[in-house]
């Protein structure tokens, strides 16, 4: 988090339910909008938290009423700073297929994680895998 | 081809063309409400010729390119054709990110994409 001043915070753990995935998503993308964000970079930063908050709330948590998602969003001047926590058992990002590979081009998994890591300047997993960090950087054309 | 509610499907001559209520594809209960309508297009109504117009769409994640993948496999099974076009660039963008625009045949305008068919 190289931005020493946020112009947005968002912290708050959430039920394992898409519904409450999308109106967290919501208020992120709302804030965006407010600070100035539109275009590529926008929609790239949607794409990558829709994908992070599914494979948090489905895959992670499997949608347990038991679990919860840990979620902090950060706006700056400059950048937008992302972290979903979830209680599962976690995955291994580098050990997923590649879905472009020719053989696995028509099979339908593995993309969002892909997106996540194009579409993000910087992305990482802690070792238990429960936990993505995603920061963008605005680009300057937009 | 009443009684969808994610998709409108016109046809033009022997294609039909698809277009889409949501700006975004995004709930997964729609996602699957708009998979079982495109898939009912190919299986039910037996559409041989189908182009997806995207137009007015703004964003879909991948679990609603899961879909079209699945149907472009459905479509083939059924020795029909699926084309797209009407993408905005940040839709593209994601094509041809995960080379899914090597699985579709992908088309600018609705003129382009019927003409596409060569029929």
């Amino acid at each position: 988090m190289s931005e020493p001043q946020w112009n947005w915070v968002l912290e708050e753990s959430i039920p394992s339910s898409l519904d409450a995935g999308h109106r967290t998503i919501d208020q992120l993308l709302n804030a965006l909008t407010q600070w100035g964000w539109d275009g590529r970079d926008f929609f790239h930063v949607q794409m990558a938290i829709e994908e992070a908050m599914v494979n948090a709330i489905k895959h992670g948590n499997k949608e347990s009423p038991d679990k919860s998602v840990a979620v902090s969003f950060r706006i700056g001047g400059n950048s937008v700073w992302m972290q979903l926590t979830d209680q599962g058992d976690g995955f291994n990002p580098n050990a997923l297929p590649d879905p472009t590979d020719e053989e696995h081009l028509d099979q339908p998994h593995g993309r969002g994680v892909m997106l996540i890591r194009e579409l993000m300047t910087t992305v990482a997993y802690n070792e238990r895998g429960n936990q993505v960090t995603m920061h963008k950087v605005r680009s300057s054309d937009d | 081809m009443a009684g969808k509610r994610r998709i409108v499907v016109s046809d033009i001559g022997e294609v039909s063309v698809v277009r889409f209520i949501d700006r975004k594809i995004v709930d997964s209960a729609n996602i699957e409400e708009m998979g079982e309508e495109l898939f009912s297009v190919v299986e039910k109504d037996k559409r041989r010729f189908v182009l997806l117009n995207f137009d007015g769409v703004e964003f879909l994640s991948s679990a609603a390119l899961n879909k079209l993948i699945l149907l472009d496999r459905k479509a083939k099974a059924a020795g029909g054709k699926l084309k797209l076009c009407g993408l905005r660039p940040e839709i593209m963008e994601v094509f041809t990110i995960t080379r899914l625009d090597r699985v579709f045949q992908i088309k600018k305008t609705e003129a382009d994409g019927i003409e596409a068919f060569g029929l």
